[in-house]
């Protein structure tokens, strides 16, 4: 019993949100990553197209909500992400067509790019913040959970509650069914082999008579459609707040680097290992420790690696082992 | 410098007298000593990569260094603070080090396939075997006096000692770091480096017992008189009578003028070894590997070595601007170091004063500063302005005007957009 | 008229010196022609001049009668220009298939029969076609490259340096699969390092020396001309 009981602890703090986490850091990842296998730079404003794109959902959900309309138990945003993800496209479109086409034309050194790309995040990151302002806002409506933690133990008699909210369940499924549908189309699909012979070897795919700059736009496109989602996501499991998406830049690129730079499969990989590390790291595993330990005993400290304090460090030192042990990442990507 | 040069420094210093005509010279000379301290933080960056190709975007960290070095060095140590848990620590940093040395030590000596395991499990129990004597020890300092001090306190000495040593940690910071990411690929070291100045933010913020964290430091010693010492002075109340000024803004005025010239005698020194550098031979071998790594390694240089020593420098002038800007404001706070300001803007203001050119650096770190700040008011004027036809009381108005603020924000990337764009040379461009 | 018709051509990359002087190539439809000669002579500049990737300041390039000597390389292609250039020739990460259907993107139609030809003319392609083609030997990866380059259905298939890097087993092999392709019609265009062998199943050789046509003859002739074989063939 005592055995079950912390499993469930651990489920509850531990897995059940570190999935969640770790699925919109795989959706950032994944979007990071096609920049990269594509265009062949670190994007910085990537952080940003979250927030902006996640922002027009907001806007947009607000409005409906204003209207009376909603999806019942789901939450509306769901029914603004289309919208969002049609501004975040063409931002992401203009950003190209106005700053980094001119480079890529010129040929120009990858970190020139990540420099413009800087730029890009000034400018985003103002917009962002003259548009919605710098502070929280929120926009989940629907229902909060699907089993609550009461409802759990009452329903098993352990002393272990299991809640799970329904934010995390759909940012599991809408990630999933992404990432299905982006493997689709760029295993199954002319366009996506298209990108990915692109991204393997840009001169053959100029021989071959691939239009690059049709990759590129695709490719665009694609980006702000999993940034869009990721920040939806992200705002609506957490909080949304623009200066949050400065800061999970670091965890998003830690985990494409991990999971190797350009590879779709290991951006995913990449996400759910720097979620799950972050999580189980700085999980005090105290009262975990107690229920599996002799009746009556409970551990002097908290039982935690690491202060939750730290949990960028987290993405960090897995970041400086990966560059050291095997700068390829997981599944051998590009080193340019 | 090239012939547009002292045009441009000549426009910045007539844009500073407008200001201290028009609105004041308090405020002239706040912005005046906070351009100079960005000037040297973007020195410190152009040694990167104007000299090196080196991308760092940890700027921010390696002057927060620097504050904290002013912390450490100027305020009095606690010592009731160091009797209850100086010893706690100072066995948590030997633990560790202890640590770092078996890892070491084990990673030379176990068989690949054991490696992994063997280094995670040395620094698991390593961590636990430190956190038992450095968690009490961290309690006990922290519950000394909580609302007043709290943390271990500092060395006691003259602040202006703090700017070398906020140096020498960034030194020692950028050097680590360095080891690990120089060697790999560029954007890799940029990456890098965003991790490590959000790591050592994270320590600033919530390693109380040694930067009180998120309470701050305030009262920092300063290095030059004080304003309410000056007014109570005669002397000096004789001379602002004579010179028909008031008398506080007179001392403040005097304060920061003090300022100025202990930031331009620093600023001096290190662009004149940054141009002395930039022109020896070392220099050119620099400039050499970063327009052709290829050919300078094949011709016996060791690349990775000299970019090393390159971004170790650069790391330093941070971190001496880091605690100059803290003497400056008298107090660390930790929460007030977000990377779009210390180091983004940093970014900005190299690209745009000219990458590679020393004399850009600095102007780009004076005009930058300067727009920054004056795109305050810029910004609400633009908003009154668009918002005029407006009546008042209507929300967009109101929601514009609260945005002005940000729109800095739209015109810093615009700038850095359009100057890499059409000017990739910047204002003054290298030679 | 020959089929490729590329006369006089002068030009360098970029606007650096000229590389190539007044170098003439011709093909015949169903032909093997093979530019041959030391390194450095210009061989692979010459070929690249040809498909276009050059800055030609004089000189004209002719396919099948029309003037192509300023159109993209891109736009070749659409006009039956195939090209395997000798490094990074395959997509290492895609499948032998999906390099094929990659080759064949320029296509609108059903594209299944030239498919099933280039796997008839390299069987071992078939039996891997599910692979990576970076997992693939170096011979092999070859195959590749060339069976990319013939699903576009070109008419001029052009290769460079086909045989570095293989064994000469391999290199045998690929020249019989040449061989075959050329008797189907298409017309050849090869620079090659390994001049004797080349030469044995070339119609027509050119040697260049310095970016000049320095011989033009049969591939028999230049085999038995003895100044040839002095300077250029080692005995």
């Amino acid at each position: 019993m005592d055995i079950l009981n912390a499993l469930v602890l651990f489920a509850n703090f531990v897995f059940v949100p570190a999935t969640a986490y770790g699925a919109q850091l795989a959706l950032g990842a994944l979007g990071v990553t096609l920049i990269y296998g594509i265009l062949r730079f670190a994007n910085f404003a990537h952080g940003e197209l979250m927030a902006f794109g996640a922002m027009a959902v907001i806007l947009c959900t607000w409005t409906l909500q204003d209207m009376g309309i909603n999806l019942g138990p789901l939450p509306t945003a769901l029914l603004a992400l289309p919208v969002g993800i049609f501004v975040a496209a063409i931002m992401a479109l203009l950003t190209d067509r106005y700053v980094f086409r001119f480079y890529r034309l010129k040929k120009s050194d990858p970190i020139v790019f990540s420099i413009a790309s800087v730029g890009v995040m000034f400018v985003m990151a103002g917009l962002i913040r003259v548009i919605i302002g710098p502070d929280d806002q929120s926009f989940a409506d629907g229902a909060r959970f699907i089993i609550t933690a009461r409802e759990f133990r009452e329903m098993t008699g352990l002393r272990e509650g299991l809640a799970i909210r329904q934010t995390q369940v759909i940012t599991i499924v809408v990630a999933l069914l992404v990432m299905a549908l982006l493997f689709w189309f760029l295993q199954k699909t002319r366009s996506g082999k298209a990108m990915r012979a692109y991204s393997d070897n840009e001169d053959l795919a100029l021989l071959s008579g691939i239009d690059p700059d049709r990759v590129v736009r695709i490719a665009w496109i694609i980006t702000a459609v999993l940034a869009t989602i990721a920040g939806t996501l992200y705002g609506l499991d957490k909080t949304y707040k623009p200066f949050i998406f400065q800061q999970i830049l670091l965890p998003i690129f830690a985990s494409a680097i991990l999971g190797g730079v350009g590879q779709p499969v290991g951006a995913i990989l990449g996400g759910f290992l720097v979620a799950y590390s972050e999580v189980t790291l700085t999980y005090a595993y105290k009262k975990f420790l107690a229920y599996l330990g002799p009746e009556g005993w409970v551990p002097d400290s908290l039982m935690q690696f690491l202060s939750t304090d730290y949990k960028f460090a987290v993405s960090f030192i897995i970041l400086v082992a990966v560059l050291l042990v095997r700068p390829t990442g997981i599944i051998r990507g590009k080193v340019i | 410098m090239n012939r547009r040069g002292p045009l441009y420094f000549g426009v910045f210093l007539l844009l500073l007298l407008s200001v201290g005509f028009g609105q004041s010279w308090n405020v002239a000379l706040g912005i005046l000593n906070l351009c100079l301290i960005s000037a040297i933080m973007s020195l410190g960056v152009n040694i990167q990569w104007g000299y090196a190709g080196l991308f760092n975007v940890g700027v921010m960290g390696f002057t927060a260094l620097g504050g904290l070095a002013a912390v450490l060095i100027s305020m009095p140590p606690v010592k009731e603070a160091w009797s209850a848990g100086g010893a706690g620590i100072g066995l948590s940093l030997l633990g560790l080090l202890i640590t770092v040395l078996v890892v070491v030590f084990v990673r030379r000596k176990t068989p690949k396939v054991f490696r992994f395991w063997a280094t995670l499990l040395v620094i698991l129990v390593g961590m636990i075997l430190i956190r038992l004597v450095y968690t009490p020890a961290v309690e006990r300092i922290e519950a000394i006096n909580p609302a007043f001090s709290g943390y271990l306190g500092g060395l006691n000495l003259p602040i202006t000692l703090s700017w070398v040593a906020g140096g020498l940690i960034a030194a020692g910071a950028g050097w680590l770091i360095g080891r690990i990411t120089l060697g790999l690929r560029a954007d890799y070291l940029a990456i890098a480096t965003l991790g490590i100045s959000e790591i050592i933010l994270a320590v600033m913020k919530y390693e109380e017992w040694l930067t009180r964290g998120v309470k701050n430091v305030t009262g920092l010693p300063r290095p030059v008189p004080y304003e309410v010492d000056l007014m109570a002075s005669e002397g000096f109340v004789s001379l602002a009578g004579g010179l028909g000024a008031e008398v506080d803004t007179a001392a403040s005025i005097v304060v920061k003028l003090c300022y100025a010239a202990l930031f331009v005698f620093v600023l001096a020194t290190i662009l004149w070894l940054s141009e002395r550098a930039l022109k020896s031979p070392w220099g050119r071998m620099m400039r050499a590997i970063r327009d052709n790594r290829d050919a300078a390694s094949a011709m016996g240089k060791d690349v990775k070595a000299r970019h090393l020593q390159v971004f170790v420098l650069g790391c330093a002038v941070c971190g001496i601007a880091g605690a100059m800007l803290t003497t400056l404001d008298g107090q660390l706070t930790p929460t007030s170091y977000i990377p779009m300001r210390f180091t983004f803007l940093i970014w900005v203001m190299v690209i745009i004063g000219g990458s590679g050119n020393n004399w850009g650096a600095v102007l780009g770190g004076f005009v930058i500063w300067f727009l920054w700040i004056e795109a305050e008011p810029l910004g609400n004027w633009f908003m009154q302005t668009i918002t005029l036809f407006m009546q008042d009381g209507y929300w967009l108005k109101d929601h514009l005007i609260a945005g002005a603020a940000y729109t800095r924000l739209i015109l810093m990337g615009a700038i850095l957009l359009l100057v890499m764009r059409f000017a990739p040379r910047g204002l003054i461009p290298e030679r | 008229m020959s089929f490729l018709d590329a006369s006089g051509m002068t030009g360098g990359y970029g606007s650096g010196a000229d590389i190539i002087r007044d170098c003439t190539i011709t093909v015949e439809r169903g032909e093997i022609a093979v530019v041959v000669g030391p390194n450095g002579a210009g061989k692979s500049t010459a070929m690249k001049a040809v498909f276009g990737m050059l800055n030609l300041r004089e000189g004209t390039v002719m396919l099948d009668g029309r003037e192509i000597t300023h159109l993209p390389p891109q736009e070749r292609v659409n006009l039956g220009m195939g090209l395997v250039p000798q490094v990074r020739n395959i997509f290492v990460t895609m499948t032998v298939q999906e390099n094929l259907e990659m080759g064949a993107f320029i296509r609108n139609d059903d594209f299944g029969d030239t498919m099933a030809q280039v796997f008839e003319l390299f069987p071992v392609l078939k039996e891997k076609r599910h692979q990576p083609a970076g997992e693939l030997s170096g011979g092999q990866r070859q195959q590749v490259a060339v069976g990319r380059a013939l699903m576009t259905q070109p008419k001029l298939l052009m290769l460079d340096e086909p045989t570095a890097g293989v064994s000469p087993i391999v290199m045998d092999e690929l020249f019989d699969r040449i061989l075959e392709v050329a008797r189907s019609g298409i017309a050849i265009l090869m620079v090659e390092q390994n001049a004797r062998q080349a030469l044995e199943i070339a119609d027509r050789g050119f040697v260049l020396v310095n970016g000049e046509n320095r011989y033009t003859d049969s591939g028999r002739a230049l085999l038995a001309n003895p100044e040839v074989r002095r300077s250029f063939l080692g005995g």
